[in-house]
Formats: C-alpha cells, structure tokens, sequence
C-alpha cells in the first residue's frame, strides 16, 4: 500500500514537472526554428527518460534481490564471462536509438540553417545584428534604419540575421524565435529565423563576452507587416541618422539604453563578409578601409576601461 | 615603485585582503610547525626529493583535496550571489574571475592529479612492479603538475585571476579586452602543468607496456590498468595540441603576435578549435580511469568478476579513438555549414553506444553477485543512474538543431556537472576509500564516509537538476546576475541549498580523515575488502619496494584465485631488490619553473631569462649525473617482511 503511494508521488511530482515545462523560453516556441528544435527536445526527453528509467529497474532489481543481506549464507556468486546474445542486444538496441537520433539530427539540422518551410519563397527581410561591448546593433539595411539593444521584426515573413561583432564572440539568441549562433570579427554567419505570432520576446548575448555580459539583452517585439511598416515611416520621421562619429561613439565598451537612427552604420563600415570579410587576403581599398575601422577601435577601447566602469555602476 | 605596481590586483576586495591574510597565516604556521617540530629534514627527505610512486601518488591526492577545497570555495561564492535575483555580494569582475577559476582548478588542478594521484599509487602495485619506468621523471611531472597549480592559485592575490573563461576564447583572452595579467596566469601555468601531465602519461605508457608481471598478458591486466594505459595514449596524443595552443596565446599575449587577434589575418575560431580538440579527449582522460576505478570496486564488492571484460576493454580503446573526432559539437553555432555539423553530431552520439555498454555492464556484475553496502560500492551504485541522467543529456546536447538552443546556457552546465561530478568526483572519492587502507594502513570510517555520501548525492540533485529547468528558460550560463521578473530566483535558491550541502560534505570528509586517524584501528590485515586484483597481495601500508618476491600471473583476478583457487603468486627466494635514489633535482628544477613561470606572467624579462638558464643548467646537470640506484639487501627483506608478516601467508 505505501508503495503505490510513493509511486503515484513520484508519478504527481513528474506530471507537475513536465506540465511546468511548457512555459519554459524554449518549449514555448513562437516561430518555427523554435518550434522544430523544441520538437526535437521534446522527442529526445521523452526517449532518454525510458532509458533512464531502463537502467534504474535494473539497478533497482539487482540491488534488491542480490544485497548481502538478503541472500543465503552459503551463496558463493558465480564466474561469468559474458553472453554474445545479451551483449548484441546492449550493443544493438543503444546502435537502434543512435541511428534514429542521427536521422533526426541531421534533418533537424538542414531545417534550422535553411529558410523556413512555410516561408519558402518569400523575399526574406534581412537584418544585420552586430555586437560591440555590450550591446546590439540593428540595422536594416532594406528599410534604411538602425535600432540599438531593441529589434522590430514583422510576423509571417523570413527573416535572415547577418551576424558580426566589434569585439570578443558573441552568441545571438531569441529562445523562442529559435537557437543561437555565435557572432564573430572577422566573418558573417548566418541565422533563418521566422516568427509565427506577435508579441515581445527576451533576446540577449548568450557568450560570454565579458563584464558587462549579463546586462547584454535586447527586447524583441514581434508585430504584423502593417504594424512594421507604420513604425519604419515613424522612425524615418522622427529619428536622427547615425553618423561615422555617433557610430564610433557607440561601439565603446559600456551599455546603453534603446537608440533609433535613420540610415545605417553598414554605410560607412561595412560588416565584414564579401571582400570586406577579414580573411579576404587581398588588398584592396575596401579592405584597408574595414582594417583601419577596426584599429580606431582598438585605440577607443583603451582608454574606453574608465568609461565602461562608469556607465556600469 | 612603478614596477610593483603590476603586482596589484585590479579590483581588490575585502574578500581578497582576508584572503591575502589568511594564506599569510598559514604559511608561517606552516613554517614555524616544521621548525618547531624539526620536520625539516624529514619532509626533505622523505618527501621533496622521493622518487617512490606511492609518496608521489600520496602528494597528488593531498594537492588534489587542497585543490578541491579551493574550487568549492569558488562554487559556494558564485552560488551565494545567484541565489536571489540582483544580488549585490560580488560584482561582475569578480565573479568572472571566480568562475574561470572554478573551471581551470576543478578540471585540471582537482580532477586530473586526484586520477594521478590513484594512477601513481595503484598501477604500479597492480601489474606487480616495484615502482614506475621513470621514477625521477614522475617526480618531475608532480613536481610540475604543483607548481603550476602554485602559480595559478597566486594569481588571485598577486596581479588578478584570468576572467575570460576557463575556456578563455579568444579575443575577449587577448590584451584588449583583457588587460591585466590573469590570462598570463592561465596560458602559462596550465602549461608549466601541462608538460608534467604529458610526461606521466609517457611515463605510465612506458610501465603499463614494460613493467607487467610475469603472466601478465595484456588481456589478464586489471581494468584500472587498462584504463590507466588508454588514458596516457589520450594524455599523448591531446596535450601536445594544449601546449601548441597556449605558446600560441602566451605570444599573442607577451609578444604581440596576431594568431588569435581580430586584425591582420588572426583567427579567434582556431583558438576554440585548438582547445577543444585537446579539451575534449581530456574529457575522457577524466573519465576512463574513474571508469577503471569503479570496475575495480564493483566486482569486489558483488564478489564477482567483472562482466564481459572483453567488450569493456573494446569500449574503452574505441572511446579513446573517437574522443578525438568529436570536438566541434563544443561550438555547433559558430556558424559551419549543416552538413559539417551533421558529421559531429553523429559521432558524439555514436560514443554513447561504449559508455551504455560500460553502464550494462557493471549492471551484470552486480547481478547475480553478493553486493556489500560499503562506502566505495554507495558512490559506485549513485554513479551508474546519475551518470546515466548526464549521459543521455549529452546525447540530447550531441543533437545539433537543439544544441543550438541548449548551447551557453544552464542546461550545459547541468549536463556536465551531471558527468563529471558522480563520474569523476565520484568515482575518485570512493576509490580514494576503497584505496586507504593500502595507503595508510587502517580504514575510514564507514558510518561518517556514508552521511558525506549522501550529503554530497542530495546536494549534487539539488544543485544540479534545477539548472536543467533554468536552462530550458533561458538562463544563459556565466551571468552574475539575473531580474526578478526572469523567475530564475526560486531555482537558484534550490542550487544554492545543494550547493552548500555538498560543501557540508566536503567537511564530512576531512572529518572522516580526522576521526580515523584517531580512532581507526591501526591492523587491519592486507586484505580488509576481500578483493580481487594483485595490489591487495601485498602489505598494508606498502613496502618501499611493493613486492618481496615480484608475483606470477596465471589469470585474470590474480589475487583472488591465488586466495580461493589455490594458484601460486610468490614462487622463489628473496633476492636483493634494485631501486632508484631519491633525488633533489625535480623539485628544484620544478622551484625554477615557478620563477621562470611567474617573471614571464609579468614580464620580468631578466629573471625569466635567468629561469630559462636555470632550467637548462639542471637539464645539462642530470645529463652528466651517474646514478645507479641502490640495493636493498636480502638481510633487510627479511627483516622488513617478518614486522609484516612475510608474503605468501
């Protein structure tokens, strides 16, 4: 009798557990990266839990029947070398699971790098997400604005973040948009996300990148085209274009509060892929140019230590 | 005064100064006790300059459990200020600090010597040896191995800790972003460690191939042996790209080389590539031999033998293999093509297939066995579903698509925490147990070993399964602070309470070690488990030279079938014994490093110069030293043997 009450506790406790998962960031997914990648979550926990479960019958069977305690005084355990059908069936069945798990990886996988399936064919709207110490810059390069530690997407429409970063390797990550990826000097890296439904989301820097990481987050609102394209007009009207000195000002370490602009800063300082990407080894002007941007940058960040104490008390 | 300037620390905090105060104290206690005791000459002797694997072993397990202390303290301070939401007991530098600490000293300055520390003392013993193949080259890496645990422990009151990660990715690790020496501490006391742990694994390559027992083919070796043989072929073939890696990061950083900078063709990816491509396979450096530890325990205490030795053999050579194919799914998201991805993903999956044969088993040898509840077997059996849990978290982490949300965040660290912890720590704990009486002589205490057990199993569920839910939610990892509005704060507040119940275990422990040596009975026989491998055929504590009479194998559980089968292990005469002087030149060559390692980390060029001269003049000393060896007389066996009571009892 107590032991059907322990196990409809244990069963309670889990059922709680898991129902509390669904508002978890992760498995509350609101495009569908999130929602492919939150399948696969929810497909891997429920077959790792038999597994677990597996070898916790087992252990718990042996531990009952075979405990010194329990057994006659005379039982002398015997010598056993092993058995080919029940080593084919510990080496199979893991080989099974491994195989299945590989083919779901591997489709999950192409799915997350590729536009999204129910958008395919739309024009996606590319955003330029770029990190300098510790913020993020949103530009647009389509509608001709930048936001800065905020990011306006439109819903049912692709969108693909180019991502970089002014200094140490940042992590772009909207949990419930879908994964991350890292942003990096020197290269661009690509990431497809779509959002389903509007509403606001939490984004942040999930790599360390330093003293100011933790306040590294920017506030995301998902909003229909027409809603989108009302705030762009708002934002041509009202903002001030970003210049090469407000740029350069920006990217010194410390945090700032949300800034709009008109224009971008890919103008005057491109992000670095194509010819401008750092292992572009040729020398053209461009280049040099981007080089330069970088080491004007070096020399702000150095006296720039001071500054990012103050802005972070 | 300019130049004792770079000796501050940056951000200096009441926490450091009692800190500061209290390694004052402790040092001159230390000093005044052995002065005041005259154990000056006995720790000269009898322990700087021993060559004797089982002292060596001894040193690494007290250097590991200083360590351990010291890592904890880390854990227990960044689990105090996550506790509750905007907390105010450290600032961002300070703990950025703390938990690369953390990090760089459990993994390489706690968990690595705590195995070394088991490797030294139980291998030679288990193949019948009288000591390593290179005694004075393990004095070297010990020696090595501490110094360069010294230098990085110093950092926190001299000059500042490294704050960019135990992983310290470059460019945040370079200068700019960087600016005081804490990452010179990490490339090049890692290194100065390093090189020690590079030639153990040589050195234990070497024993494990050349110095068997008669008999001993290489499938009748125990599975600690065997693990402790593939994880020096790990240590061979991964530390070399360790070491290139932070000459790489030591030049960037001392001489302004751009391997690793953001300008002038530098690559930050090659930094992540170079360190997980040693960073994984040490992974598995850590866990195969607590995987040869818990094979030996197991079966002692099923009063079994271990099942299907073959396929754990095949597992463990097949695991070492792969370790190495394995370690871009350290960085799913920086950013390669799906297919590149796809490749690792299923690798590291793949590697579950040997760890799940290993897990069934020691499941089979508990079957049908007679199983002891000793404090050894407690952690053993918390091991296998624990590990199980951080298991196949890892395979869900090996899924690339949902790494990519997983990635960075509390998940991650919950999953590695989940196999480290009853893997490694458990594994060395209990074996630490089980291997006690061989060291000292008498046993710890059961009933106070198994309250540490269980303090340390409940807080490490408490401290670690929240962050699975935290991370789910987003908590990314290495913040110092979160709002309240998240609702991480209850979470966190459970990691803490389990956070200080493992802390309340580590005191149990010490306390066991206290009260045995108290109140533990000082003859205990040589054979207190009833085990099954060579080790347990000889003395406790050991003789200085292991084996009166080297033993004869015949079969796989030497020992046990020369106790219940009848099988004859000392056959012969006593005949003189050969073995190595002790010498005072690996300390001092060691005490070198140490000046050459810290007048680099601050760029005092003409001692560092002078250090690298020293090291060479004591190369070039040993070079032209004639030593070989001493005897010890058959009169002095004989003697030793009947206060022990003479093999073949």
């Amino acid at each position: 009798m107590k032991k059907k009450w322990v196990l409809l506790a244990i069963l309670s406790s889990i059922g709680s557990v898991l129902s509390g998962c669904k508002s978890l960031a992760v498995l509350d997914p609101k495009g569908p990266q999130a929602q492919t990648q939150a399948n696969v979550i929810w497909l891997s926990i429920a077959i790792m839990a038999v597994i677990v479960i597996v070898v916790c019958a087992i252990l718990v069977y042996v531990l009952m029947k075979y405990r010194d305690s329990k057994l006659p005084k005379d039982y002398e355990p015997p010598y056993i070398e092993g058995n080919h059908v029940v080593e084919s069936i510990i080496v199979g069945v893991p080989i099974i699971i491994v195989v299945f798990f590989s083919i779901v990886s591997v489709i999950s996988n192409n799915k997350v790098e590729a536009t999204p399936e129910e958008y395919k064919g739309q024009d996606p709207l590319v955003i330029y997400a770029s990190t300098s110490d510790w913020k993020w810059h949103f530009s647009y390069p389509e509608n001709g604005i930048e936001t800065v530690n905020y990011l306006y997407i439109p819903t049912n429409r692709p969108l693909e973040f180019k991502l970089y970063s002014f200094g140490p390797i940042t992590s772009f990550w909207v949990p419930q948009l879908g994964g991350q990826k890292y942003a990096m000097s020197n290269m661009v890296t690509t990431l497809h996300l779509a959002a389903d439904e509007a509403g606001e989301m939490m984004g942040r820097n999930a790599n360390f990148s330093g003293k100011g990481f933790a306040e590294n987050m920017f506030h995301v609102e998902a909003m229909s085209q027409v809603k989108f394209d009302d705030w762009v007009k708002e934002v041509k009207a009202t903002a001030k274009p970003i210049t090469p000195e407000k740029f350069n000002e920006l990217l010194k370490p410390g945090h700032v509060g949300q800034l709009t602009f008109t224009g971008t800063h890919l103008k005057f300082s491109p992000a670095p892929e194509g010819e401008n990407a750092g292992h572009h080894h040729g020398s053209s002007d461009t280049n040099a140019d981007s080089k330069g941007g970088h080491m004007e940058h070096d020399h702000k960040t150095n006296d720039g230590n001071e500054s990012s104490e103050h802005n972070h008390e | 005064m300019g130049f004792f300037t770079r000796f501050l620390i940056p951000n200096p905090s009441p926490v450091i100064y009692t800190s500061m105060v209290a390694i004052g104290i402790t040092i001159l206690l230390i000093v005044f006790g052995l002065t005041h005791f005259k154990k000056w000459f006995y720790l000269w002797s009898g322990w700087l300059t021993t060559v004797d694997h089982k002292r060596i072993g001894i040193m690494y397990l007290i250097a590991a459990l200083l360590m351990l202390f010291r890592g904890g303290v880390d854990a227990v301070m960044m689990r105090a200020q996550l506790a509750i939401p905007d907390n105010k007991l450290l600032d961002s530098q300070h703990y950025n600090e703390i938990f690369s600490t953390h990090g760089v000293v459990m993994i390489l300055f706690m968990a690595m010597p705590y195995i070394m520390a088991l490797m030294n003392f139980v291998v030679p013993l288990q193949i019948g040896a009288r000591d390593v193949a290179f005694p004075r080259l393990n004095a070297i890496s010990f020696w090595l191995f501490f110094m360069g645990a010294m230098l990085f422990n110093i950092s926190f009151v001299i000059g500042g800790s490294p704050d960019a990660g135990w992983s310290s990715y470059f460019p945040l690790a370079g200068n700019e972003f960087s600016p005081h020496v804490g990452t010179n501490y990490y490339m090049i006391a890692i290194q100065i460690a390093g090189i020690g742990t590079l030639m153990t694994g040589i050195n234990f390559m070497t024993t494990i191939l050349k110095m068997r027992a008669p008999g001993m083919k290489l499938m009748r070796m125990p599975m600690f042996t065997w693990a402790s043989l593939v994880t020096s072929v790990i240590i061979i073939f991964a530390f070399p790209v360790l070491t290139v890696a932070l000459i790489m990061g030591t030049m960037d950083r001392l001489f302004a080389t751009k391997f690793f900078a953001m300008t002038d063709g530098g690559m930050d990816m090659l930094w992540a590539n170079l360190f997980w491509v040693w960073g994984h396979p040490e992974v598995y450096i850590l866990i195969l031999p607590a995987f040869g530890l818990f094979s030996e325990i197991i079966p002692t205490f099923s009063r079994r033998n271990l099942y299907g030795y073959r396929s754990m053999v095949a597992s463990m050579v097949f695991i070492s293999i792969y370790s190495f194919f394995v370690w871009t799914h350290h960085f799913f998201t920086m950013g390669q093509a799906a297919y590149v991805n796809s490749i690792f993903s299923i690798t590291t999956m793949v590697i579950a297939i040997p760890t799940g044969i290993k897990i069934f088993n020691w499941l089979f040898t508990m079957w049908r066995g007679r199983i002891r509840f000793t404090v050894p077997m407690l952690y053993s059996i918390g091991f296998i579903p624990l590990f199980t849990i951080g298991g196949v978290t890892g395979v869900m982490l090996a899924m690339s698509a949902a790494d990519y949300q997983y990635h960075n965040t509390m998940f991650l660290v919950a999953h590695f925490h989940n196999v480290i912890i009853p893997g490694v720590v458990f594994a060395v704990l209990g074996a630490a147990t089980y291997y006690w009486p061989k060291m000292f002589g008498f046993m710890l205490n059961e009933r106070l070993g198994k309250w540490a057990f269980w303090f340390l199993t409940i807080g490490f569920c408490l401290a670690f399964f929240p962050m699975y839910i935290t991370g789910l939610d987003g908590q990314a990892r290495r913040i110092y602070t979160y709002s309240e509005s998240t609702g991480f704060g209850p979470w966190n507040m459970v990691t803490f309470i389990g956070t200080v119940l493992m802390a309340i275990s580590f005191f149990l422990i010490v306390y066991t070690v206290y009260y045995s040596i108290r109140h533990a009975p000082k003859d205990v026989g040589d054979d207190p488990w009833d085990a099954r491998s060579l080790e347990w055929a000889t003395h406790n504590p050991v003789p200085e030279y292991n084996f009166a009479i080297i033993p004869q194998v015949s079969s796989r559980e030497a020992f046990w079938d020369a106790k219940y089968k009848g099988h004859e292990l000392f056959k012969g005469d006593y005949e003189k014994i050969h073995m190595p002087n002790n010498s005072g030149g690996p300390f001092i060559m060691s005490c070198i490093f140490f000046v050459f390692g810290f007048a680099l980390v601050f760029s005092i060029w003409f001692l560092a110069i002078m250090g690298l001269i020293g090291i060479f003049v004591c190369m070039a000393l040993r070079s032209f030293e004639i030593d070989h060896g001493r005897y010890i007389s058959v009169e002095e066996i004989k003697e030793t043997e009947a206060k022990y009571g003479g093999v073949n009892k």
